[in-house]
């Protein structure tokens, strides 16, 4: 949704509001979630170096007030990045930063698109029929499909094989435009060329960066203590029945451990929405800095307002305790 | 008969060295390092190790790097002193009308040192500076004796510095001497001493059964009432001592004051939310539960704007409630729902035989509560309560963010200081900044863990 000046109403701005806060807090709660369980699981190996840099992370990130990493990243980062006119290259010549944002390809759909996007869909589905085939194969004949590699096979196969049938048909259904970036002409056109490939500005990227460094340090203590609470009689015990490795940690470890981690990562991921907040420190524009700030002070309509924010917030917090409770319920070890 | 054996050993075989891999340093980095990465006996535990060679290195050299550039920055290159009083010069390159070389990135500590008085108390004027030196003077002494294990009396040292060491660093820091209406005291007065009446003689059964029951609840707001009304003669007196504006505070000491403030008073009200949460009587337990699930669902942030526009919309018209004071109550109230779930943790740990047999042995709720019940689940939960106090510490930060000078606050204000602008102020002010905050939460999570495992070792 886009702001028009004269146009759109305080409740676009509030809808804007709702949908910046909820980018931030998708994408950072996917990041967040991997790079905690990498440091967490590092922090268990026996190899000295992966545990010694995986703890000095921890301690560090969870030791300094996120407003703190913020300012960091906005102020110390991302404003030492050259200027307008200059760039440091990401991945190559495809993507760059510059004190303007981060510059990536963007993604153009073309005819054709809806078609490879719904071959991924139902890839994926085929893929889920396909697990739930083997399981009942193994349930009632014990045979053993090599299910991962058939869904590999599945997810990659079918999608790669239309993309190159429309490509022949009618040519590629996605392309990506990289961002052009100007070093001739008059000095004051220099630079990244407007709306060509996909921005993202430094407010955003900082917030980003501070929310998943952040968080990831208190998930990785939480995927620790989730694998230490697992006793290691239940490993023994599962290599000792004759599971391999891998079976042992898929089927015994990780669904005892999930118990132990969902609860707290499900209360980070709470926390992770609601630190978003804290851009109203560099600007970024969410809910509280463009409804309880901008619009807040042009309207002046106090209670209402710090009201409605209120609200968002909490429903997104009764969403996830009603999910919590869905899921203690379900996993609930049934005892006699 | 003898067997003929071709060969019999006739003496012990000395005692062989241990294997390389097993024992010193050799042994310690098999253990520790080679064993994750020398399994090549089948293919994929080959590519695992090879994966694994390739992770040890990336990290060593990735992770090293940065550990490295961060002491390079601090110490190795840093400027150190500035004997000409050139100011922002001295940490300029020479492009910018320096004299360092053009690609020097290192930390400016002159800044520091010359806003040093400016960092740790804020603009509290200099003839008043011995206030603040003895705040900051009793918490240390006072914190470092409740640590020191040999100490006698400790637990009524905590308790001072937990009751009447903020009264008292606050009196000290506001100069006292308010302008607090007599009337009000007169009116506090009769309703304190009317509660106590009520409460005693409804104890006692003069007044019938209903009363009896809400005995306890007199009790209560009659103590509550009598810390308010000694709060209020307190502040009201005149000690003689110049007045400072709270808006001068700043720095560390109003980071320590806002949080010890918010410790102090989170802990209590964090308990009584939690009984009453878990308490039998449904309009109490609605209450507690709405109040908990409120404050836990929204933003920090969002309380304290709420609290610095909301909080003057119920007042009379001319009264004005401190900013930093209506920041305080907000942090207090979002800290104390937090300190109420901790702590339910720990009472719904205590196994349900502890309250039926205090019940038995005919402990009152309130005498049950506060021999058997809560030491025992306080102790449970003493990491959760640190972990909050840690959460609340950090969170102090927010108030910069809302106008009051606390450490970040006042490093943001130092680091715009034209004078000393150069590339690294602001690099240089975060660096200190988050070094403060890692000191104190480190320190206490540290506390906590050894508290906790001294704890755990005298129950065994």
């Amino acid at each position: 949704m886009d702001y028009e000046v004269g146009k759109s109403t305080y409740l676009d701005v509030y809808f804007i509001g709702i949908i910046n806060t909820l980018v931030i807090a998708f994408t950072g709660i996917i990041a967040t979630t991997f790079l905690g369980f990498v440091i967490g699981i590092f922090r268990l190996s026996n190899n000295i170096v992966l545990k010694f840099f995986s703890s000095v992370y921890v301690e560090m990130f969870r030791n300094i007030p996120l407003l703190i990493h913020l300012f960091f990243w906005y102020f110390a980062v991302l404003r030492a990045v050259p200027g307008k006119r200059e760039k440091i290259d990401v991945l190559g010549s495809y993507a760059g930063i510059n004190v303007t944002g981060l510059y990536i390809p963007k993604p153009l759909f073309f005819d054709g698109s809806t078609i490879f996007l719904f071959s991924i869909l139902i890839s994926i589905a085929l893929a889920f029929f396909m697990s739930s085939y083997s399981n009942k194969l193994r349930k009632e004949t014990g045979q053993q499909l090599p299910l991962f590699q058939i869904n590999l096979g599945i997810i990659f196969l079918i999608p790669a094989f239309v993309f190159l049938f429309l490509t022949y048909q009618s040519g590629a259904p996605v392309e990506f435009q990289i961002p052009e970036f100007k070093t001739d002409g008059p000095k004051l056109k220099q630079g990244f060329v407007k709306g060509v490939g996909m921005s993202v500005h430094p407010e955003m990227i900082a917030l980003w960066m501070a929310l998943v460094l952040y968080t990831a340090a208190f998930i990785a203590e939480i995927v620790r203590a989730g694998i230490t609470a697992i006793h290691k009689g239940q490993t023994e015990a599962s290599l000792a029945t004759g599971m391999t490795k891998g079976n042992t940690l898929r089927l015994i470890i990780i669904p005892q451990a999930l118990r132990v981690i969902v609860p707290p990562l499900t209360s980070q991921y709470l926390n992770l929405t609601k630190n978003s907040s804290l851009a109203v420190a560099i600007a970024y524009p969410e809910l509280v800095s463009v409804f309880a700030g901008t619009a807040l002070n042009q309207v002046g309509r106090e209670v209402e307002m710090i009201f409605m924010m209120a609200l968002v917030y909490l429903t997104f917090s009764l969403i996830t305790s009603l999910f919590m409770n869905w899921f203690n319920h379900r996993i609930k070890l049934v005892e006699k | 008969m003898e067997t003929k054996y071709s060969f019999v050993r006739k003496d012990i075989v000395s005692e062989q060295p241990p294997p390389l891999t097993q024992v010193g340093i050799t042994g310690w980095l098999w253990r520790n390092l080679f064993s994750s990465m020398s399994n090549f006996t089948t293919i994929t535990s080959s590519v695992q190790s090879i994966l694994m060679i390739l992770l040890t290195i990336w990290l060593l050299y990735f992770c090293g790097g940065q550990l490295i550039s961060i002491i390079d920055f601090a110490i190795i290159s840093a400027v150190w002193s500035d004997p000409d009083g050139l100011k922002r010069k001295v940490c300029a390159t020479v492009k910018q009308g320096g004299e360092l070389p053009a690609d020097w990135y290192g930390a400016c500590w002159p800044f520091i040192f010359a806003k040093k008085k400016f960092l740790i108390y804020g603009r509290i004027p200099d003839e008043e500076l011995w206030r603040a030196n003895l705040v900051y003077a009793g918490l240390f002494i006072g914190m470092g004796y409740i640590i020191w294990e040999k100490g006698q009396g400790r637990k009524w040292v905590g308790l001072g510095m937990l009751t009447l060491f903020p009264v008292i660093s606050l009196i000290l820091l506001t100069g006292a001497n308010f302008d607090i209406s007599f009337n009000l005291m007169i009116w506090t007065g009769t309703l304190l001493i009317t509660l106590y009446l009520m409460g005693y003689f409804s104890s006692r059964n003069y007044l019938g059964e209903i009363f009896e029951q809400f005995s306890i609840l007199f009790n209560f707001l009659a103590l509550i009432l009598f810390l308010f009304l000694a709060l209020l003669v307190l502040f009201a007196i005149d000690y003689g001592l110049a007045p400072i504006d709270t808006l001068d505070w700043g720095g560390l000491l109003l980071t320590l004051l806002i949080a010890i403030t918010g410790i102090v008073a989170s802990l209590p009200i964090g308990i009584v939310l939690a009984l009453g949460r878990r308490s039998n009587m449904p309009i109490a337990r609605v209450l507690c539960t709405m109040f908990i699930e409120f404050w836990r669902g929204i933003p920090l942030i969002t309380v304290l704007f709420a609290a610095s526009v909301l909080i003057p919309l119920f007042l009379p018209a001319g009264a004005d409630v401190d900013k930093l004071l209506r920041a305080v109550i907000g942090i207090i109230l979002f800290s104390s729902a937090y300190m109420a779930e901790v702590i339910r943790g720990g009472l719904q740990a205590i196994p349900r035989g502890q309250y039926e047999s205090a019940a038995a042995v005919g402990l009152s709720y309130s005498q049950s509560m506060r021999f058997i019940i809560l030491p025992q689940a306080l102790t449970h939960v003493l990491p959760g309560i640190v972990n909050t106090f840690i959460g609340l510490f950090k969170d102090t930060t927010l108030v910069s963010i809302i106008g009051i000078f606390e450490v970040m606050g006042i490093f943001r204000a130092a680091s715009q200081d034209a004078n000393w602008g150069s590339h690294v102020q602001h690099a240089t002010s975060y660096l200190v900044a988050a070094t403060v905050f890692f000191i104190f939460c480190f320190g206490m999570s540290r506390y906590s863990i050894y508290i906790e495992n001294k704890l755990s070792r005298d129950n065994k």
